[in-house]
């Protein structure tokens, strides 16, 4: 693709990141919200992160695989260990990407 | 009067410092996926100064990595704005869950802190808004620390980009899995949100393997929350 075209879509990304981003704090920071409405945010942190997560640890090329050899879900069990116990992201991102590594260099997954 | 002075610029360097240990977790989860799209941007051609420039302006962790991917298999410019705006929707939802404690603040500063509304910066301000700690000052030293530790990640990837090609043998395409692990586990509060993620995160899955590509996020999280919604209201009756 020609430079200048990524230079393009990259502020058409900008902008499109941009938009969902400032308009509801924009709009909803000057009026109370309802109170259901409030019980359902407060749903929405763990919701999408869960929804943009576990498709990735248990799909394989759109298939489930749920097998020992999936070690993006192997490799999720220690992580979570870890962030539960030490509350550490760095702690439970660097754990991640070492079994990651370790079961590839040692196992061939 | 100098006394004054002195201790005012104590105390505010010392909330500095406060705010600094705040973004520590996020620094330290931003450089090696920031790293991690550093290197695969290069991997698949995009130019150096681009990928920087992404991460300056677009700052989106997991569309930055999904475009980058769409970029080497030569997908329309099109495919890959509309792509970066539905997968970035959910900004939409965390946006909207935090105005309710930004009442006080200028629209030119709500401005300035929806540019650096990310994943993560969100699961921390939540946290933080939440015990009354809505200070914009501070709000802002966190989302700048935040921001230059992606952008310092991604200019280190880019430089290790020229250097190595095939970053699975390091394990850095788990970062971002990884990161989203411990995020979540910080989420979960109480039982509910629990039963809540497994429903939405199975959800994802399910659309996601019916063909909802791209739209599988959204979908998943609006109908989680709403169970959540009516759940709580059918209980209270």
């Amino acid at each position: 693709m020609d430079e200048k075209v990524v230079f393009f879509t990259i502020l058409g990304m900008a902008l499109a990141t941009y938009f969902p981003r400032v308009l509801p704090v924009w709009i909803l920071a000057s009026r109370p919200l309802p109170e259901a409405a409030v019980t359902w945010l407060r749903y929405v942190p763990a919701a999408v992160l869960s929804a943009l997560l576990v498709p990735s640890l248990l799909l394989q090329e759109g298939k489930l695989h749920l097998a020992w050899d999936n070690l993006y879900l192997i490799a999720a069990i220690p992580t979570l260990l870890v962030a539960w116990k030490t509350r550490s992201l760095f702690g439970a991102v660097v754990v991640g990407m070492v079994v990651v590594a370790a079961g590839r260099f040692f196992f061939h997954l | 009067m100098g006394f004054i002075v002195a201790e005012v610029s104590i105390s505010s360097s010392h909330r500095l410092r406060q705010s600094a240990l705040q973004a520590m977790p996020i620094v330290l989860g931003y450089l090696p996926v920031g790293f991690a799209y550093g290197i695969l941007a290069r991997s698949s051609g995009l130019p150096g100064s681009l990928a920087i420039l992404m991460s300056l302006l677009v700052y989106a962790g997991s569309s930055q990595l999904i475009a980058v991917s769409l970029f080497a298999a030569q997908v329309s410019p099109y495919s890959i704005i509309l792509t970066t705006f539905i997968v970035n929707l959910r900004h939409m939802l965390m946006s909207a869950s935090l105005s309710p404690y930004l009442r006080r603040w200028k629209n030119s500063a709500l401005a300035a802190f929806a540019f650096e509304l990310t994943d993560e910066t969100f699961a921390l301000h939540s946290t933080r808004f939440a015990q009354g700690d809505t200070d914009p000052p501070d709000t802002f030293v966190i989302n700048i620390i935040a921001q230059s530790a992606w952008v310092a990640g991604t200019v280190v990837g880019v430089m290790a980009g020229n250097v190595i090609r095939d970053v699975r043998p390091f394990g850095l395409d788990y970062a971002l899995a990884a990161m989203f692990i411990a995020l979540l586990v910080f989420q979960v509060k109480a039982k509910k949100y629990l039963w809540i993620a497994l429903f939405s995160g199975a959800l994802s899955t399910g659309l996601l393997i019916l063909g909802f590509t791209q739209w599988n996020v959204i979908l998943a999280t609006v109908i989680a929350a709403t169970v959540g919604l009516g759940v709580e209201l059918w209980m209270k009756k």
